[in-house]
């Protein structure tokens, strides 16, 4: 299986270690992932507050470098960055005008066809799925898990086509296959805040600090998510959190793919898992220390 | 809020017509469920709920439109264009206002929050990626909230979570694109 493979900015600072655990994961699985050279950014949520063609142009501009690498599918590790293409795609798709106008702004053709994956999707497909637990050399059953989706791989459905909006189970089914237990809780797709990290953080604190409530609610241990900025709002505002509300909620945030990196017996340094501003050590008391 | 008649004439369709024309939304099929406002996790903060602020839209009350902080407000979930059951793009709409407010020069009621999209495009036109650590400085000049996050900020830099130079990649093409998407722009 060979994709191409568009990081986005995140990913290449605040969420390296979602750049890495999923390319460590890909690697195991056999997945190979080739990084399209120039990418650019695509603009996520300000860029569509100023302008809606530019918004549309950036990443049209990122999918017109497919052909030239002779790829037919492109895999987007962000949600934010998934959801921008997904729309962007739907929208030249849908409007024979705009797309016109977005061919003069990327003086290329539009390659409406590409196909938009995100990795979750990859991983939860047949064959992939059934072969994740012959590579399991870690059990993680003690670890509670809360599957924490976000706004946008899941929304609209119409246009991500990812899966339901209001109960998702992919990312579950992923991680259940890998023998993390996944608990059921309603905050799944509830927004933690997402853009305004800089911009309106009180309204992060308090958003990110229900999400976190919930998960302990339903007795996880620790939040999977699958985006870097749900990232950065749960991992880097619980001591704000602490702050504000008198208690710190000192629960760990993780990628999706550390956790399934983790069960493969990769080591925690190579996921990168000292990363996060949150301690994620209580996870081990949880499956013991990695050898 | 006060009470106020508003007279309606044909002007007042004028807004609804400017939204579907730059944003290619409809308001016009709203029939006031109030179900995005039951949905939006940002609600609480908002001074009218986006129901509310389509009615708005609707009644061509430009002035009350461009006074509210809604759209400011709005995190981009997509709860509300998700849920409605007359398929209105209600998150597109609140954008629409706040592009047509950047083209007609109007002062939004949280003006923190047009600082960080000025910022976050003025990077991305120079260097084509996001530069983290330059657009947070950039940030914080433009609204001069220097303390705010610093305890934050530094773990994040102890931790090494930024790249301390800018990596100019593809800064040209996307300036490119800007300049043929400007000239596109222009009414
Ligand atoms: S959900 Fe749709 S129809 Fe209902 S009030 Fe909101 S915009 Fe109107
Ligand atoms: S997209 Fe904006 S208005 Fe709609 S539910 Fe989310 S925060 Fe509220």
């Amino acid at each position: 299986m060979k994709y191409g493979y568009y990081p986005g900015c995140s990913l290449h600072s605040t969420g390296q270690e979602f750049d890495k655990s999923f390319k460590a994961v890909c690697h195991k699985l056999g997945v190979e992932l080739v990084e399209l050279e120039k990418w650019v950014c695509c603009g996520a949520s300000a860029v569509h507050n100023l302008s809606q063609l530019m918004a549309i142009a950036l990443p049209m501009a990122n999918l017109a470098l497919l052909p030239e690498m002779e790829l037919e599918e492109v895999v987007i590790p962000c949600a934010s960055c998934f959801s921008r293409f997904k729309i962007a795609q739907h929208s030249v798709k849908t409007d024979k005008k705009l797309k016109r106008k977005v061919v003069e702004a990327i003086h290329r053709d539009c390659n409406d066809e590409a196909k938009v994956i995100h990795p979750l999707t990859i991983f939860s497909q047949k064959p992939l799925i059934s072969q994740i637990p012959t590579h399991v050399e870690r059990n993680l059953s003690g670890l509670k898990v809360a599957c924490y989706y976000g706004c946008l791989l899941t929304r609209p459905p119409k246009i991500t086509e990812f899966d339901v909006a209001e109960y998702p189970m992919t990312m579950d089914n992923v991680l259940r296959a890998t023998g993390v237990t996944t608990v059921d809780w309603p905050y799944k797709t509830v927004c933690c805040g997402a853009s305004f990290a800089l911009s309106k953080p009180d309204i992060v604190v308090n958003l990110s600090h229900n999400v976190i409530q919930e998960a302990k609610l339903a007795g996880a241990d620790a939040i999977s998510v699958a985006c870097p900025l749900c990232h950065a709002n749960l991992d880097t505002r619980q001591d704000d959190m602490a702050k504000k509300y008198g208690t710190h909620p000192h629960l760990p945030i993780l990628y999706f793919t550390q956790l399934m990196g983790l069960s493969f017996g990769i080591s925690p340094a190579e996921l990168y898992l000292h990363k996060h501003l949150t301690d994620v050590e209580k996870i081990f008391e949880k499956v013991g220390q990695p050898a | 809020m006060t009470e106020a008649a508003i007279n309606l004439d044909e002007s007042s369709l004028k807004l609804t017509d400017l939204v579907s024309a730059v944003g290619g939304v409809d308001v016009s099929y709203c029939y006031q469920c109030g179900k995005c406002a039951t949905g939006c996790p940002v609600a609480y903060e908002m001074d009218l709920v986006p129901t509310q602020l389509i009615h708005a839209i609707q009644l061509g009350v430009t002035d009350l439109v461009y006074k509210s902080k809604t759209m400011w407000l709005c995190a981009g979930c997509l709860t509300c264009t998700t849920r409605c059951p007359q398929e209105i793009d209600i998150a597109e709409a609140l954008s629409t206002i706040k592009i047509l407010m950047a083209r007609e020069g109007g002062t939004p009621q949280v003006p923190d929050v047009l600082k960080f999209n000025r910022s976050f495009v003025q990077n991305l036109n120079w260097f084509g990626r996001i530069y983290e650590l330059g657009m947070v400085g950039m940030l914080k000049l433009r609204t001069g909230k220097f303390a705010q996050d610093m305890a934050m900020g530094m773990k994040m830099l102890k931790k090494d979570k930024f790249h301390l130079l800018p990596r100019i990649r593809g800064g040209s093409a996307v300036h490119q694109i800007f300049k043929r998407v400007k000239k596109q722009e222009k009414p």
